[in-house]
Formats: C-alpha cells, structure tokens, sequence
C-alpha cells in the first residue's frame, strides 16, 4: 500500500529511460510521455485521498527503519504538490508536443522533462534531507540541459549564469548538510526536528539554519533572485513554463520544510525571511513595471508570486500556512498559464516587446479572454483561484499584526494586474496588426491545454471548499511538526532509547 | 599524425585483461567486502577507456560493438527493476532477498537480487563513463 508514494519518482525514471530506446519514434514519445504522466497524476491523486484517511504514509526504502534508511514520507501538503505539479506537467507536455520542434524531441526532450518532474516529487516526498539534496540535483541536472537543449545563442549565454549560480548553490547545499550532520549526527528531517527540540535550538543551530535559508532563498528565488529573470526567459515556452510552475516552488517546498519542521524555535529565521519576502516583492514589482519585454513582465510576476507564498511562512500560524498552500497550488497552475500565453503571443507575433502587438483579439478572441482569465486569477479576483489563498494570508497577518507584511502582499497584487493590464491593453486590444483572415491559424494542441489550465485555476477557485479538508490537514501538520515527526519516527527512538 | 605505440598497444593488451578482471572482482566482492557496482564499473569502464586510448574509435567499436548510452540506459532500467520488482511481493520498494545455495565446484555461494541491482549500477557507470570519455573526444557523435 505504502508502496504507492514511490511512483510519482520511480515511474517518470523508468519511463524516460525507456524512451531512449525510441529516439526516433517521435509519436511513440509524445503518447508514452504523455500517458506516465496521467497515471502520475491518478497515482498522485489518489495519494492526495489517502493521507487525511490512513494519517501520513511512509515507506521505507528497503525496509530499513528509520533514521538508519532512507524513506519517502507523504502528508497532505507533499502530496498536493505532487499532484499539481503532476498535473500541470501533463498539461504543459501536451502543449510541448506541438511547440517544442522535431529537432529538441529527438534529442531526448520527453526524457529530460520526465526526469526533471522525477526530481520534483522525489523533493516534496523525501524524509531525508541529504536525499532532498539528491532529488534537487536530479532536478537540476535535467533543467540543465532542457535550458540549453536547441543550443541558441541566448539560450547558451543565460544557461551559464543558471548552472553556475545552482552548482554554487548545491555546493552551498553540501556545506550545510555538513553542518548539520556534524552537529546532529542524523539527516533524517523528522529525527533533526527531534534533536534541535532536545538539544534546543542555540545560535549554532541557527546559524545552521540560516545557511539552509541562503540555498533554499537562491533555489527558490527568494531575494537571491538576480539569475532568474534572464534564465527564465531564454528557453522555449514549454520550458519556460515548466521552469517558472515547478522550479522555485521546489525551493519553497524546501523552506516550508526547513521552518516548520527542523527549525522551529527560533524567531529569527521567520523576520528574515519575512524582510526578504517582502523585498523579493517590491523587486518584482519594480521589474514587472519597467518591462517591456512581455518575457520580463511575466518572469518578474515569478518573483512577486514566490514573496508572496513565503509571507505566508513568516507569519507562521496554522491559517497563514493555509494561505500559503492555496496560493503555491495557485501559483504552480496561474504561473504555468501565463507562461504557455506569453509563449503563445510571442508564437503568433514572432514579437517580443508589447508595443509590437496589438489587437489580438481581434484575430483570436477564445485566446484573448484567456489571457484575460490569466490576469485575473494572478491579481487575485474572486472568484478565481489566487483569491482564497490571498484572503487568508491577509487574515492570518491581521490576526497576528503583521500590517507592513500585508500591505506590501496586497499592494503587489495590484501592481501584478496593472502590469499584466499593460499587456493585455497594448497586445489585445487596439488596432489590429494582422488583417482579419491572414492570421496564423492557432493549433488546437496549443489552445487547449491553455483552456485546460484556465478550467483548472476557475476549478480551484470555486473548488477551493471541496479541497479545503486537504489543506487544512496540510496546514494542521506544518503548524504541529509531531505529527510529522510521529508518523515518521518508531515509538522506541522518541523516548531516549 | 601517426605515432608508434607499439609499446602501448603491446601492454593494453594484456593490461587490459587484467583491468578487467579486477573490474568483475571487485563487482562481486562487493556483496560483502568493500567493492561494488560503483566502483566495479568504474574500473571497468577504466579498461575500455584504455583500449580507446590504445587503438582509435573505429577498431574497439568493431570489438566492442555496443551504444554506451543505451548500456547506461539498460543499467538504470536494470536497477530500478529490481526495485520495483520488490512492490510485487508486497515489501517495501528497493527490498532486497538473497540466499545461499549450494553448487558443485563452487561450494556454498550466495545468490542475491541485490547483484543485479549493482549489475545494473555498473552498466550506467562504465556507460556513463565511456559516452563522456566519448563526447569529448569526438567532434560530432551518431
């Protein structure tokens, strides 16, 4: 039974080794890429079910009781990543099969992206830090070559920045996986969280904690953010949105993790990563109003979208982690949505600045009102599904008297929509640039996973009651890491032994 | 440019075996002595890399006559086979089983699922190892 958390890792692996073997059968990748990941999603769905029945599942690899093993441990908050991000890669591999281009298929596009996706649920599933590492290399590595994969210039010249800054950040990684197993002398989380507990949580420990504040901050984009608006915006819009809905979210996983978990106790951590929150934010902002790139604005959106969720860890109640998950599901499906629009406007116009388009609209007018869903959702208006997630965050910081904190999170919203309204009246509305008729005609492979992503965040925002029990569990047991810690750990080892 | 490796070529051959054999040693030692897939495969991929650095590309691949990266990619679906493998049965994912058999010249040996496990580890390796070795040596791959 417990078996079943391992899919979402084992079978994209297994899948993409496989399609090696069929390097020149195209057709055969797209369908078998395509199917994984719908059993993925199932598999991961039915995870998402089991958690609130059957209490957080485990599974130790081969058997070895923990701490000694390594082991995968699902609550409600992994497993919900899981799926989203699961669902939402089968959703951008549709779209990928008619963007992507024969020439990146053939060189082993299907493959990469499955592993990439291998190392994004191997990350929310871990239960041990040191395999967290590994799965965010597995992660890393794909993403390499899927950001150079294709080989233009741009491409070349933005991956050196992202695979240098992400080897110094793994580096990074090791050196406070060092730290902490020299003090600890364990690297399975629910075991650490035990031991900064009994031995409490001095300034070495959080000096500790903070170097894993700086990888995940660099992983995640949080304030560290300055390689990822270039990276972002060099690979093609399949990768792009893969990259901006998984990626980061990665790093914020990781944090979420790191605070709520290990290091708990001291408050500390919590104001830094509210501060860099909320610079992360005001950068972002400052980025997404000066750009005239529709790339840049929707790149510099990433940033205020990553501030926003981690408002929701600095402020630290059970309501805010609420929030917090919401708005991450949001994100993950919103970012994906925009990204696949941008890419499609850019596919259409063969332009990339906004004061080269306009009236699109008139050409397209199912993808000009998506654009406009898109916009919506991210800006946060009801009764879509950045909403929710916003309103709680807001009533959390309320509650607790984090004003600042809030203001600077509504604030951005309105900035978001007035730069994503900037796009949208400048490329959609107006004089049309394409006469009526001559219009590149728009693929239904390319549409409909847009409208797939728009009847997701719609879903998600009305829904928001019908997953509410998931998230509340989620939230339950981030609020109170011994749950976590005893569905993990043997009776025998939390006495003493 | 032509180089007189007489010398070179003379010693890789026998080198080469003996490589070899240290590489399927240490393989099986691995099970209860330091050793294993890891670093079995490595060694063996020492010895193929040798032969490439002896002889040009063309007369090993006429040897040798395998696709490193599908050797990998057999290797990688080798070891998570066996893992998965293991759900069959109903135990945890990656369990390993073994037992002792006895055979008749060999006496009292251990069998394990565990070998092919690090069978396939040492496919990925010495895959790896020459595709890399490969890629940089060569200007444009088929």
């Amino acid at each position: 039974m417990n078996n079943m958390i391992v899919f979402p890792l084992i079978l994209p692996i297994m899948t993409a080794i496989l399609l090696v073997f069929f390097r020149h059968n195209i057709i055969l990748q797209r369908i078998v890429s395509i199917i994984t990941m719908a059993v993925v999603t199932i598999i991961s769905a039915v995870i998402v079910w089991a958690v609130p029945v059957h209490g957080i599942l485990r599974l130790d690899f081969s058997g070895w009781q923990p701490p000694y093993g390594i082991l995968f441990v699902a609550d409600s908050f992994a497993a919900l990543l899981v799926f989203t991000a699961s669902l939402v890669t089968t959703i951008i591999l549709l779209y990928a099969t008619c963007t992507i281009g024969e020439k990146r298929e053939r060189n082993f596009f299907y493959t990469f992206v499955l592993l990439m996706i291998a190392g994004v649920n191997g990350s929310f599933l871990t239960g041990d830090i040191f395999n967290l590492f590994v799965c965010f290399e597995v992660m890393l590595l794909a993403s390499y070559v899927l950001i150079t994969l294709g080989g233009e210039r741009v491409q070349l010249r933005e991956s050196i920045k992202y695979v240098l800054i992400n080897v110094v950040a793994s580096w990074l990684f090791l050196v406070a996986l060092a730290y902490l197993y020299s003090t600890l002398g364990t690297l399975n989380m629910a075991h650490i969280a035990l031991r900064v507990t009994e031995a409490g949580q001095g300034p070495l420990l959080t000096t500790v904690s903070l170097v894993f504040l700086a990888v995940f901050a660099l992983k995640a984009g949080l304030l560290l953010f300055q390689w990822l608006p270039g990276s972002y915006s060099a690979p093609p819009p399949a990768v792009a949105a893969l990259f901006a809905a998984l990626l980061t979210k990665v790093g914020i996983y990781a944090l979420f993790r790191t605070y709520t978990l290990m290091f708990t106790h001291d408050a500390l951590p919590y104001r830094l990563i509210g501060i860099m929150a909320m610079l992360t934010i005001i950068a972002g902002c400052l980025g997404a109003l000066s750009g005239r790139d529709v790339r840049t604005i929707a790149v510099y959106n990433v940033l205020i979208g990553v501030g926003f969720i981690l408002l929701g860890l600095a402020i630290g109640t059970e309501v805010a982690f609420q929030g917090a998950i919401y708005y991450v599901l949001h994100d993950i499906i919103a970012k994906a949505f925009l990204f696949l629009c941008i890419g499609t406007m850019i596919y259409l116009t063969g332009e990339t600045v906004i004061d080269q388009m306009s009236g699109l609209i008139r050409n397209y007018p199912v993808f000009g009102w998506l654009f406009f869903i898109v916009m919506c959702a991210l800006a946060g208006i009801p009764p879509l599904s950045g909403f929710i997630g916003k309103v709680l965050i807001a009533q959390a910081a309320v509650a607790e008297g984090d004003f600042l904190l809030i203001a600077v999170g509504l604030a951005s919203s309105i900035i978001v929509l007035y730069s994503l309204l900037r796009i949208f009246l400048s490329a959609f509305f107006g004089e049309t640039i394409i006469p009526l008729g001559e219009e590149m005609p728009l693929p239904k492979t390319v549409i409909w996973p847009i409208i797939m992503l728009a009847l997701l965040t719609i879903a998600l925002g009305v829904g928001a009651q019908a997953i509410a029990n998931y998230v509340v569990h989620a939230a339950e047991v981030l609020a109170n890491p011994t749950q976590y810690i005893d569905a993990v750990l043997p009776e025998a080892l939390k006495k003493g032994m | 440019m032509k180089i007189n490796d007489v010398i070179l070529r003379t010693v890789t051959k026998a080198v080469v075996f003996i490589i070899l054999t240290l590489g399927v040693y240490l393989f099986f030692a691995g099970h209860h002595a330091p050793g294993g897939g890891f670093i079995g495969g490595l060694v063996l991929a020492s010895g193929i890399v040798l032969l490439y650095l002896a002889y040009d590309i063309e007369t090993v691949h006429r040897g040798v006559p395998f696709n490193f990266k599908k050797v990998a990619a057999v290797g990688v679906l080798l070891a998570t086979g066996t893992g998965i493998g293991s759900i069959f049965f109903d135990v945890p994912f990656l369990t390993q089983t073994g037992k002792y058999i006895t055979l008749p010249i060999l006496g009292k040996t251990s069998f394990s699922t565990v070998t092919l496990f690090e069978a396939g580890v040492a496919l990925t390796v010495v895959g790896t190892v020459v595709t890399i070795i490969l890629s940089i040596s060569e200007e444009e791959e088929g």
